[in-house]
């Protein structure tokens, strides 16, 4: 598999395989997401989508019409991996019975909920059978779809509608999942944590590699939700950012094994930069709650020294 | 010529399994229905078939898979169980809804609550509102012959709807009998291959499954499933009709036995029909006009064939092997009086309860629901139903 040079003109120019006309929300990073990992697949590839009940499902595909230029397919919440499972078999299959000719991708969306959550055994299971197909989470960190409820990707003290802040609560208790170690950890070949940056390299170089690795590949995309997180649309672009530059959302890869941090900031930025900016951790910034912040660093920190370490390990 | 055999009803659908030569099987283990994914990946591992078995982490993943399979353009099943059917529950209707034609092989166990291996109808009778197609068999005989008519029926362009192949855990799955088989090629022929007109991997045009559809379009694409369960009725008899030249075996909505001139008839599903059918053979010889009508059909439901056969009894006892907790019998008793009464047969109906969690029922069981019928009917006598054969009273222990 060869990665061309990125030519971001070119890539922005490749015909949309998500059509306009959905109904997804303005400056949803679940859509950008779709479409940059989409857009990574080869001219001439043919691809089946697969996903989870979610946003991106009901906003996509409500009948009788599809957003969608290649086949599609949505089971129900809580089974995208083993969907698409059975999908990638019957390609087998049918391939090797000569049955059909083309060459056909699987890529499959999942909110955090879909993947984190209710559809984290399916996943497993379909990560450890190691079939060929990319699982691409869209991390907005809550359940946005059923109105912003806290999922296990919610980072701590967010204020969400099962969270919320109040006079004896301070938003969500416990740490987020670290999905992507976890899926690392099942052994597939390539596993990536990425987010909307920039020129767009760095989640296509990833999703180029995913979709063409053979076997059961994990993109971990951060994708922000401008009415769950509170912050103004057109602002999704600098949040990203910030969720790189504080360390909140490191960009890294672990291929076949091997970790490999991507992107090391010349100054970490302090959390407050990440957080500031979005309304569900507004309470953070009231006095009296430094500690708080100071709490949530603390964990960032951590985390950021534990992949730091597991990249130095593997150099 | 058929081949002369003795198999166990998981070994005789493991056997149509291997004739078929079905794509994709993706299975999870669960007592008793273990035996057919077992058999088939030994199948495989031999290269005897050049199916795709799926070990998958769970029965929930079993069913999602088989339907991604499905819709992609193969030819898939799976097989379960009780539990494992229980947790497949949410996908049975996705399958049915997507008008995919995924066969399962369901060894009918109890539900848990408490945990029980053994057999009733529980699982199925629970799902007899998915959209599938029920089968039901009363040896391993049948069981093997409704799974080799299975694909034909689900396939069939103006039915296009999942099919459920069932049988009674241990008493069918586990008990040897002697079988006839129907030749390889034969059987291939009269299986066929699977030709989808629609599918994921149609490299000519795409298609998009699973969409969200709410009040504009939902009712509409539950009435078609509907259309099709009725169509399934004329499919299922055709398909009865060419099984029969290729094995010579008759198969129809139901089985009449002694059923004609009966005064009073038993009305039941699956291996119990065998036991009741030496009842009546004995009360014959003792002068009472007993008959039966054993369902192989449950869905579609026969309604107009079986008030036309039970036009005229004495009196009808319905006998469910799962519960409803209606408080009115299980859910045969509710279809058939519906059945009954909707077509204005007037025939006095009684609601039985046997063999839950593989409770035994014994000829001396079906000859004692004949005496209590012949007598409630003739005496006018009112019974406290549903009835429950062989239930322990607190004397007991």
């Amino acid at each position: 598999m060869s990665v061309n040079a990125y030519n971001f003109k070119e890539t922005m120019n490749k015909p949309e395989r998500l059509a306009p006309g959905h109904r997804m929300c303005a400056g949803c990073g679940g859509t950008i997401a779709v479409r940059s990992v989409l857009r990574a697949l080869h001219e001439g590839d043919k691809a089946v989508i697969g996903n989870a009940t979610g946003c991106l499902e009901v906003s996509t595909f409500m009948y009788p019409y599809t957003a969608y230029e290649d086949s599609f397919i949505h089971n129900a919440f809580e089974n995208a991996g083993a969907t698409i499972s059975g999908v990638e078999t019957a390609y087998n299959v049918l391939k090797r019975k000569g049955k059909i000719e083309g060459t056909y991708k699987f890529i499959t969306f999942g909110g955090d909920g879909g993947t984190y959550d209710i559809g984290l055994q399916s996943l497993s299971g379909a990560m450890e059978r190691n079939h060929d197909f990319v699982y691409v989470c869209y991390d907005n960190g809550a359940y946005m779809n059923t109105g912003v409820q806290r999922s296990s990707a919610t980072p701590m003290y967010a204020d969400t509608t099962t969270t919320p802040v109040g006079t004896k609560s301070v938003g969500k208790m416990q740490n987020r999942k670290d999905l992507a170690s976890i899926i690392a950890d099942h052994d597939v070949p390539y596993v990536a944590q990425t987010t909307l940056l920039g020129n767009f390299k760095d989640i296509y170089t990833k999703s180029e590699k995913a979709i063409y690795t053979e076997g059961a590949c994990f993109l971990n995309v951060m994708a922000p939700c401008p009415r769950g997180w509170k912050y103004p649309t057109e602002d999704i672009m600098e949040i990203c950012r910030l969720g790189v530059e504080t360390c909140y959302w490191p960009l890294f890869e672990v291929d076949h094994g091997k970790w490999i941090l991507n992107y090391e900031p010349k100054k970490k930025l302090p959390i407050e930069d990440f957080l500031r900016p979005q309304g569900r951790f507004r309470h953070l910034f009231k006095k009296g709650n430094e500690e708080l912040i100071e709490q949530f660093q603390s964990e960032v920190d951590r985390r950021w020294e534990d992949l730091l370490f597991k990249c130095s390990r593997d150099r | 010529m058929s081949i002369k055999e003795r198999l166990s009803g998981n070994e005789a659908v493991a056997y149509a399994i291997k004739q078929i030569n079905p794509d994709v099987m993706p299975a999870f283990p669960i007592t008793p229905s273990t035996e057919i994914p077992q058999l088939v990946a030994n199948y495989i591992a031999n290269g005897q078939i050049d199916t795709e078995f799926i070990p998958v982490e769970s029965e929930h993943s079993a069913m999602s898979a088989a339907i991604g399979a499905s819709a992609a353009g193969a030819r898939a099943l799976t097989a379960t169980s009780s539990c494992g059917m229980a947790l497949m529950w949410e996908l049975l209707y996705v399958a049915a809804s997507n008008r995919l034609p995924i066969a399962l092989a369901l060894v009918n166990r109890a539900l848990t609550g408490p945990i029980n291996i053994n057999c009733d109808h529980s699982d199925s009778m629970g799902a007899k509102d998915a959209g599938w197609i029920q089968i039901y068999a009363e040896n391993n005989q049948e069981v093997y012959d409704n799974f080799l008519q299975a694909f034909r029926i689900s396939e069939h362009k103006d039915v296009m709807l999942p099919i459920m192949v069932c049988q009674d855990g241990f008493i069918t799955s586990h008990a040897l009998a002697n079988i006839e088989l129907v030749e390889d090629e034969r059987v291939k022929a009269f299986v066929g291959e699977y030709q989808p007109e629609n599918f994921l991997l149609n490299e000519q045009m795409p298609m998009a499954v699973g969409p969200y559809a709410v009040s504009n379009y939902y009712m509409e694409s539950h009435r078609a499933q509907v259309e099709a369960m009725e169509n399934a009725k004329q499919v299922i008899l055709d398909v009865a009709a060419e099984f029969e030249k290729i094995s010579g075996r008759k198969y129809g909505f139901f089985e009449s036995y002694r059923l004609d001139d009966a005064d009073y008839a038993v009305v039941i599903i699956g291996s119990a029909a065998g036991t009741t059918k030496d009842a009546v053979d004995e009360l014959r010889e003792e002068g009472i006009k007993a008959g039966l009508l054993k369902l192989r059909v449950f869905r579609p439901f026969p309604a107009d064939e079986i008030a036309e056969a039970l036009k005229g009894k004495k009196a009808v006892a319905i006998l469910d092997r799962s519960e409803t907790f209606s408080t009115q019998g299980g859910p045969l008793t509710s279809e058939v009086c519906a059945a009954l009464y909707k077509r204005g047969v007037n025939v006095r109906a009684f609601s039985y309860i046997y063999g839950l969690g593989g409770r035994d029922y014994t000829v001396e069981d079906a000859k004692e629901v004949y005496y209590t019928v012949k007598k409630a009917t003739e005496s006018g006598e009112q019974l406290s139903e549903p009835v429950y054969i062989g239930l322990r009273s607190r004397e007991d222990d």
